[in-house]
Order: structure tokens, then C-alpha cells, then sequence
């Protein structure tokens, strides 16, 4: 009897049937996702509308051109950005490999490359500590802009306010996301039967 | 019972289903790919730095360095996020939504420079704000020294 039920309800909008093959909480993290990309989306949009806006911008490779001890003639631009998104990179390849390890069932390596990201992640934060603290010194802040045009005339503070709120976002969402890895951390060290529950 | 815990798990049926060895050569694979993308971006933006703006050959590497970023951008979502490996309707629900920025981009950046130009029409007070020099940035010593009431004033613009 139930099998002959079972044999009509074959359809994709009958239940008894996962159309997109995913389970609940990788569905909700993709969601999750597209939110995220149209937080950053509108973000971005709206510094690229401004910058379209304004007459003049700054030189972004005479505003990022230090580093961790350089002397204060250092000219480097683009290097320690470069670093940082490596980093970022790396750390998203042990993320991958952690969850790989997961449905490997493989306890030890999970433990491993959860750790590794969590320090990639923590390594990109103090980069991001340090550029904040680098620029806060030489008078950029939230509506102080020390740095002149591409030409030499008067910039406005449009530049160090987007600069500011959008990598500090971007802050937010790296932290939260080596605070949620610590808490798998801490899962993949209690469960001892179930990994697969940890990814 | 097992169509259930089938169902719960969303059709995977069993964690050793696939191949974990090809996996992890596919995983290691894409970190050499968007490796090579990065240093080839880098290396063209700092071959470029020294040209002249607004040049044809400055925007011609920026519009590689974007196709990059592109290609950049579908390996990371498409294998370390695996959308590449999910249902076709799965890849369409996450991925015809983001198609919406293009519209994004194209409409704000017109409203943006056309909000430009009405201003340089009608208000060109602010179009000579801008021509102004930036005034030479103070050391930090010398700034105690200036006293509040002979601080020139610095003309901030919004």
C-alpha cells in the first residue's frame, strides 16, 4: 500500500522529494550568501557612484604604499594589499580542506585546517589593525582627509569615509567568521562520533 | 527510515559516496589557478602604474585585470564554494539574482556622473573648490606650535 503511494508522489512538487539536493543549512548559508553580496554590492555601488559624483580622487597608490616597518620613505604601493589578499585566499583553501575533511570523516584533519583558518583569519585582521592604525597616524579618519588629488587640489573626506566603512565591514564579516570557526573548533574537539555534523 | 535520513541530507546519500582523493587534487588545483591569476594581476598593475591616465593601454590592462577578477571570482564560487557541483535549479536560484548587478552598476554609475555634470552646470562654485591646491600637509611637531585663531581655515567640501 505505502509503496504504491510512494510510486505517485514521484514528482518534484509532490514532497517526498529534495529538488535542489542540498541539505537545510547549506541552502540557508547560500541565502546567507547572496544577502552578504548585496550588503557589499550596495556598499561598493555607492562608493562607485560617488566616486563618479566627484570632480577629483585620490592616489591610491600614494595612499597604500607602506608596510609593516618600512621607514616612513617607503614607497611600495600595492604590496601589502597584495599580502593581505593572499591571505585571504590561503585561508579560504583551508577552509575548503577543513570541510573536505569533514565529510572525509577525518577528525584529526578537520581540527587541523579549522585551525589554520582561524589564524589566517586572525593574520588578515592584524594586517587590516595595522593599515587602520598606519592611516589614522598620518590624519586619515571618518571625515579627515589628508591626502590630495591625483592633480595636488582639494580632495574631500568622501574618500577616507568609503575607505573606512567598507573595509571596516569587511572587518566584521572576516571577525564573525573566525568567531563562528572557533565555535566548529571547539565542536570538532567534543564530538567524537559524528564529524560529519561539524561541516 | 533510510529514505528519510536520505531526505534530511538532502539527496547525499552516504559521506564516502564520492572520490576524496580527486577532491583534494581538484581543491589543490584551483589554489595554483587563482594563484597564477593573482601574480599575473599584480604584475600587470604595477607594469601599468608608470603609464600615462586615462591612456587607451591603461584601460585596455584595467579591462583585463576585470576578465581576471571575473574568472577569479567563478573559480572560487564555482569549486571552493562547489555551486559548480550543485542541481542546475540551485546554481539558477543563487545565480540569477546576482545578475541584478549589472543593472546596479550600469544605472547608479550613469545617476552618478550625470549628478557630475548637472553640478559642474549649475553650481560651478563647486567645480572651483575643486581646482584649489590642497594645502601642504603639516608635520605633527609644527601643528602643536600654530596657535587655534591663526589656523587657516581649510576649506572642506561635501
Amino acid at each position: 500500500m505505502s509503496v504504491a503511494v510512494r510510486e505517485q508522489k514521484r514528482s518534484a512538487w509532490g514532497g517526498g522529494y529534495s529538488p535542489f539536493k542540498v541539505e537545510y543549512g547549506k541552502l540557508m548559508m547560500w541565502f546567507f550568501l547572496l544577502s552578504d553580496s548585496f550588503t557589499f554590492g550596495a556598499l561598493l555601488i555607492s562608493y562607485l557612484t560617488t566616486r563618479f559624483a566627484t570632480m577629483g580622487w585620490p592616489d591610491p597608490n600614494k595612499v597604500f604604499k607602506s608596510y609593516p616597518g618600512a621607514s616612513e620613505f617607503a614607497n611600495a604601493p600595492l604590496v601589502f594589499v597584495s599580502v593581505m589578499t593572499f591571505i585571504l585566499i590561503i585561508s579560504s583553501v583551508t577552509m575548503v580542506l577543513a570541510v573536505q575533511a569533514g565529510k572525509e570523516m577525518n577528525k584529526k584533519a578537520v581540527i587541523k585546517y579549522t585551525l589554520f583558518t582561524i589564524i589566517g583569519g586572525l593574520l588578515f585582521l592584524s594586517c587590516q589593525a595595522w593599515e587602520w592604525t598606519h592611516l589614522y597616524r598620518e590624519g586619515a579618519w571618518w571625515g579627515r582627509n589628508p591626502f590630495p588629488n591625483f592633480d595636488g587640489s582639494l580632495s574631500s573626506p568622501n574618500f577616507t569615509n568609503f575607505f573606512f566603512t567598507i573595509t571596516g565591514f569587511h572587518g566584521f564579516h572576516v571577525f564573525s567568521g573566525v568567531i563562528i570557526n572557533i565555535v566548529m573548533l571547539i565542536m570538532a574537539f567534543v564530538m567524537y562520533s559524528k564529524k560529519e555534523d561539524i561541516i | 527510515m533510510a529514505d528519510l535520513h536520505e531526505l534530511e541530507n538532502g539527496g547525499h546519500t552516504h559521506a564516502h559516496a564520492f572520490d576524496s582523493k580527486a577532491v583534494r587534487k581538484e581543491i589543490w588545483k584551483v589554489t595554483i589557478y587563482l594563484t597564477i591569476l593573482t601574480i599575473v594581476e599584480l604584475i600587470l598593475g604595477f607594469v601599468m602604474m608608470g603609464w600615462e591616465e586615462e591612456s587607451f593601454k591603461r584601460h585596455f590592462v584595467k579591462g583585463i585585470i576585470l576578465i581576471l577578477m571575473f574568472w577569479k571570482a567563478f573559480y572560487i564560487i564555482g569549486y571552493f564554494m562547489h555551486l559548480r557541483h550543485e542541481v542546475r535549479n540551485m546554481i539558477l536560484v543563487i545565480g540569477l539574482p546576482a545578475t541584478f548587478f549589472i543593472w546596479f552598476i550600469i544605472a547608479f554609475l550613469a545617476d552618478g556622473s550625470s549628478y557630475k555634470h548637472l553640478r559642474e552646470k549649475y553650481d560651478p562654485y563647486k567645480t572651483e573648490l575643486y581646482q584649489l591646491p590642497m594645502p601642504k600637509h603639516e608635520e605633527q611637531g609644527e601643528k602643536k606650535e600654530i596657535k587655534p585663531e591663526e589656523k587657516p581655515a581649510q576649506p572642506q567640501q561635501q
